[in-house]
């Protein structure tokens, strides 16, 4: 419960944020660089005196989205391909089991340039530069990321096809769509809720390291993980600078974490009392 | 059992052919330039750069260069570096060593801290030791590499002064002293990788214990009054370790291939620094052969890892 | 001042009827700086050209024990002629020596050569087309071969030879080099040159052993094993070389000059990044000298703070600037962008142009982002002084820039923006990723945004955004985008290189495949005229006259702002006593370092 006070404070404090603390994330004042908080501006300001918390807020919009879609990406992809193939197996498996060593095995870098090469321009003419850079962002982040799940839910369903309550169910004449639905997919997601509450960490700080790329967003979009970036320099004169973004991202993989451990205690029909 | 293995075996050849394809087609379209830095330079007339891309055959079409380069492969010869002119598998040897010491070692600590921390959490759900392993695991992967890198040398090298924070391939000491200097400058990359890969699977293992040690076998064989601690080696951490195999399978290619970010701040000179300067100056023959070598050890172990989900549960038939 | 002035003053100086302190002094109620005054005497003839412009090397002995740089970059190859960048440059330039090299005041020092040649001496010919370099004698390459004029000869047809390709093969062509003696090459130009220091000297200049490289001299030069276990002249001799690791090296003990070298070894760490590079030598003292610090200011003051090292600041030629483009970037005419048979919709109007010019707030940004690493300036050609326009100003002023466009028609439309017959003022600016470029976007960003102008942001990543791939958009040279911003090098200090970036026959187009070097496309035929007479002048007072007013004309035209110089940045410990050079390698003087007890 507490942890769904925290998760539901931040994205309040995100959308609504920025409407109480009006200050501008972009107001640049020299005189007021690198300030630890204070009543004027609570959490600090960075290198060219902007105001860090206005920052945070509005940056949080940016990274909780694309820390959530890009998970939800990963995931979605991840539990199909797994689940597909733990259940055909034979060619099916090996050729889906081969797309996944491929994207294993293909290197990042050179596969983003040219993603950014190939599809930045069109897609930025289609759906505007913002939605567009965001799409490519959880694409890419997505696409990255959706491997270890696949993997993952393939071997549960390796496990737990045999299992014995699987074989009731078959014995009973369960088709097989019922048998993944209600039998097999439940009990293999334990792995699956841990890939996403990590995924949503690293998403987070992958888009930061994107924009390192000219991918992401512009760079006077204080992201979450782009500030933590900018910060790490200034670390030991400044420590505010980077304390409190990182705070941000461990509040919310820790919030949803303990939102997916309630959660699976209490669909989990025989859960330990 | 054979024959399967046989068969999956036989399946390598044209899978990693297939990735080979797509990584060289990849690699030829990415942009970039391997002479990035003569653009910019007046000194050097646009002749010589086109006659440099000539001569490396940069000009040739993309099916002419991955056929040449294929061949070469398959003669052993792995071609050469356009940055460093020299052969590319003298470059990967050089930096194995030390890939192999300190990504191996934190790859290590990672499994032998993760395991038995996630089993005796997952056995006290909600206990205190619970609640505090998972808060470190969770401030463990919610906080990148650089960041804590940064703060352990901060700490340790700059304010403590314990550890050098720069790492030194040849040391000047000899013996026990040299064990000790080695010692000293792996610590902190070690923990810095340790602890971040350690983090996210003592979530896994934790998880992955925690869906076994509900399933009705185990309730049995606690019921058969079969000691605790039996209980949890036989009959439950066995069955969680398909989960646990399987990350780790797909873990263990990297200690091939290297961490980008933890070798840059220490200055490692493993396979990972080589790989992005590699890819940062479009030298595509070293980034060829280290993902090609990548893609190899990948589908490598992710076949042992289909091999051990049998050992580990029989029921699951190889077909 | 008048030319005849100067001359006047000039020529008293050499009949020894005026001191040179005197000349400096006449010259500065003038308005001229002291340096350019002493390099205006060097130049002139009037005083040895060799200034006494290295410090003195002051050990009496060797064997100082072991000396440990730091390079975020690491090399990659030990062969100069083959080095692309700077890391590979300075590393080979270890074992490896030029005849001649580059001071930091923009004067030669004689390295492998006996004296440098001059009017006087008799080195240089009158008209321009030779000069003939008598070589040190007694100079042995490590192996214990005798150095020689056959050496010198064989450098130039190895570097243009079209089958090696070496990078410095542009320093070597139109030219021809012949041996006199042993011990004398006489250089002879096609062409009167007045810039003749560019071939046997500094960077491109390094000699290469013959007898180790003549069997390489073709398509098998990568295969030479001088590559990579390099054999020259230098005061430390190869050890190890892991590339893109660390580079060892060893004294030489028959090195060609008394109590050098002063350490024992030479050890070069590549990798990592600026920051903890700088920590490395100025917080925990693990390094002794840290190359390249591109990190702000601030930073570096503070970790200087800790008292054990200190940052070193060498100003040479290079600028920061933006530039706006003379061309439409949205345009496409025959399938190209930013063709220079378009014209920019809003940069064609100087008051635009103008008004950008005063939204640039150098002095902030100087001042707050590169600090001691980035002085603020109004020229684009800053070095040698001599070179240097005193007639430029910068100013930033917000009002001003609103008033320009007022008064040039500019009015404020919806979102607060300008626009005039539909076009309006809103600019994609680009660069490439880069921690202080981007906080000077955005403090740009800002001041435009007060005066009616909306900037987006672009950053690319360096490997593409400096790249010559003909496939990208995304590079400097195709310029697809209103204003860019990047550091352009002067890599000698002559600026006759540095200023072809701005005539017209340099103009990138997709008919040179985007190859020119005049990357904002501007035209301008006084510029050209000016740039042909500088070529073949050798008058040196009159050639800087004529690069003065190339600068004034390209900064006038209001389409590039300088910004900041960028001198090199680097960081020692305390006690050592480095030889640094903005015009040549950070290697260029290694027999000359030492530590202080």
């Amino acid at each position: 419960m507490v942890s769904l006070c925290v998760l539901g404070f931040l994205v309040l404090a995100v959308l609504i944020g920025p409407l109480v603390w009006t200050v501008p994330i972009d107001e640049i004042d020299f005189s007021k660089r690198l300030q630890g908080p204070s009543w004027e501006h609570p959490l600090g300001t960075d290198d060219l005196g902007q105001d860090l918390l206005a920052r945070i807020l509005y940056g949080g919009r940016i990274s909780l989205a694309v820390g959530f879609a890009a998970m939800a990406v990963a995931i979605l992809v991840g539990v199909i391909v797994g689940a597909i193939a733990g259940m055909a197996g034979g060619r099916v498996d090996a050729a889906l089991m081969w797309l996944t060593d491929l994207f294993l095995s293909l290197p990042e870098l050179p596969l983003l340039l040219l993603i950014i090469y190939l599809f930045r321009d069109s897609l930025v003419g289609i759906v505007g530069p913002e939605m567009g850079v965001f799409i490519l962002i959880v694409l890419i982040i997505g696409g990255f990321r959706w491997m270890p799940v696949a993997r993952l839910v393939r071997a549960q369903f390796f496990s737990l096809r045999e299992k014995e309550f699987v074989e009731a169910a078959r014995a009973l004449g369960a088709t097989r769509t019922r048998l993944v639905m209600v039998h097999i997919l439940p009990n293999s997601l334990g792995p699956v809720l841990v890939a996403a509450t990590i995924d949503i960490a690293a998403a987070i700080i992958a888009e930061s390291t994107l924009s390192f790329l000219g991918l992401g967003f512009p760079p006077d979009i204080p992201t979450w993980g782009r500030l933590l970036f900018d910060a790490k320099d200034n670390l030991d004169f400044a420590p505010h600078w980077a304390i409190f973004p990182g705070l941000a991202i461990f509040l919310t993989v820790l919030s949803i974490n303990f939102v997916g451990d309630g959660l699976r205690d209490a669909f989990d029909p025989r859960r330990v009392k | 059992m054979t024959s399967y293995l046989i068969r999956r075996l036989l399946l390598m050849i044209p899978s990693i052919l297939g990735i080979s394809v797509v990584l060289f087609a990849v690699l030829a379209m990415a942009p970039g330039d391997p002479f990035e830095e003569l653009a910019t330079n007046p000194a050097v007339p646009p002749e010589v750069r086109a006659n440099l891309r000539a001569s490396l055959g940069l000009d040739d079409p993309i099916h002419v260069r991955y056929v040449n380069w294929l061949f070469a492969m398959l003669r052993g010869d792995w071609g050469f570096s356009f940055v460093s002119r020299i052969p590319v598998d003298d470059l990967i040897l050089q930096r194995l060593p030390v890939t192999i010491a300190v990504i191996g070692a934190s790859q290590l600590l990672a499994l032998l801290v993760a395991l038995p921390v996630g089993i005796y959490a997952a056995t006290r759900p909600y206990s205190i030791f619970d609640q505090i392993a998972n808060t470190l695991a969770f401030v463990g992967f919610s906080l990148p590499t650089f960041f804590t890198g940064l703060l352990l040398i901060l700490l340790f090298s700059i304010h403590l002064d314990w550890f050098p924070f720069v790492y030194r391939t040849q040391l000047d000491s000899t013996g026990w002293q040299w064990w000790w200097d080695q010692f000293r400058q792996s610590i902190m990359p070690v923990t810095v990788l340790g602890l971040f890969q350690g983090a996210a699977l003592v979530r896994f293992v934790r998880s992955a214990v925690l869906d076994v040690i509900r399933l009705d076998h185990v309730t049995t064989a606690r019921a058969k009054g079969i000691p605790e601690r039996a209980v949890i080696t036989r009959h439950v951490v066995r069955n969680a370790m398909i989960p646990v195999v399987t990350l780790v399978a797909l873990q263990m290619p990297i200690i091939f291939g290297g961490a980008i970010v933890t070798e840059q701040i220490f200055r490692v000179p493993g396979i990972g620094s080589l790989l992005i300067s590699a890819v940062l100056s479009n030298d595509t023959p070293v980034i060829m052969a280290v993902t090609f070598v990548f893609a190899c050890l990948v589908i490598l172990f992710n076949l042992i890892a289909d091999l051990l989900y049998g050992w580990l549960d029989p029921r699951i038939s190889y077909r | 001042m008048t030319e005849e002035t100067l001359r006047d003053l000039i020529g008293r100086v050499k009949r020894g009827s005026l001191s040179r302190r005197g000349f400096v002094k006449r010259v500065a109620a003038l308005g001229l700086t002291a340096p350019m005054a002493t390099q205006l005497l060097a130049v002139t003839g009037a005083a040895p050209a060799a200034a006494q412009s290295v410090p003195a090397y002051a050990p009496a002995r060797r064997g100082g024990g072991a000396l440990r740089i730091l390079y975020w970059q690491a090399s990659t190859l030990l062969n100069p002629h083959f080095a692309v960048g700077t890391t590979n440059q300075d590393s080979s330039r270890v074992f490896y020596e030029p005849l001649a090299g580059w001071a930091t005041d923009g004067t030669l020092h004689p390295i492998l050569a006996a004296e440098i040649p001059s009017v006087e001496n008799g080195g240089l010919s009158p008209d321009g087309r030779s000069v003939t370099w008598k070589l040190k004698r007694g100079v042995k390459w490590h192996d214990g071969q005798d150095f020689s004029a056959d050496d010198v000869v064989f450098t130039a047809e190895y570097s243009r030879n079209p089958a090696v390709g070496a990078t410095t093969s542009g320093s070597y062509q139109g030219l021809n080099v012949v041996k006199v003696d042993d011990h004398t090459v006489r250089v002879e130009f096609e062409r009167p040159t007045p810039f003749w220091a560019d071939a046997f000297v500094a960077t491109a200049g390094v000699i290469i052993p013959r007898h180790l490289f003549a069997n390489f001299n073709g398509p098998n030069s990568r295969d030479a094993p001088t590559n990579l276990r390099p054999v020259g002249t230098g005061a430390y001799r190869f050890v190890s070389f892991a590339p893109g690791d660390t580079l060892r090296a060893e004294a030489n003990p028959n090195y060609h000059l008394p109590n050098r070298p002063f350490f024992d070894t030479v050890e070069i760490k590549g990798g990592g990044d600026a920051v903890s590079a700088a920590r490395a030598v100025l917080q925990t003292a693990d390094f002794d000298y840290a190359w390249n610090l591109q990190v702000e200011d601030e930073i570096l003051q503070r970790l200087e703070a800790t008292g054990r090292g200190r940052v070193n600041i060498v100003e040479g030629g290079n600028v920061e600037f933006i530039q706006l483009n003379t061309t439409d970037p949205n345009v496409e005419v025959n399938g190209e962008r930013s063709s220079i048979t378009t014209q920019h919709p809003a940069f064609r109007d100087p008051a635009v142009r103008q008004a950008m010019a005063l939204l640039v707030d150098r002095e902030s940004i100087s001042r707050f982002i590169y600090g001691r690493g980035g002085p603020a300036t109004p020229n684009f050609l800053n070095n040698p002084p001599r070179f240097r326009s005193p007639n430029m100003r910068m100013e930033f002023n917000v009002a001003r820039a609103n008033e320009i466009l007022d008064r040039a028609g500019w009015a404020r439309g919806q979102g607060g923006i300008r626009q005039k017959d539909g076009v309006r003022l809103r600019f994609v600016f680009q660069t490439s990723v880069n921690a202080p470029r981007q906080r000077t976007q955005q403090i740009i960003r800002q001041a435009a945004q007060r005066a009616g102008i909306e900037i987006e942001l672009k950053t690319v990543t360096a490997s593409v955004f400096f790249s010559s791939d003909v496939a990208n958009p995304d590079t400097f040279t195709k310029f697809y985008a209103d204003m860019q911003m990047y550091t352009t090098t002067m890599t000698q200090a002559d600026p006759q290189r540095f200023m072809n970036q701005y005539v017209s026959w340099e103009i990138s187009s997709r008919a040179n495949s985007w190859q020119g070097r005049n990357v904002v496309r501007w035209r301008n035929e006084e510029y050209d005229r000016i740039f042909r007479e500088a070529e073949g002048e050798l008058d040196p007072v009159k050639r800087a006259a004529l690069f003065i007013r190339m600068n004034d004309l390209i900064v006038g035209s209001n389409h590039i702002i300088p910004i900041v110089q960028r001198p090199l940045v680097s960081a020692s410990l305390n006690n050592l006593r480095p030889v640094l050079s903005a015009w040549d390698s950070t290697m260029w003087l290694l027999s000359d370092w030492w530590r202080e007890a």
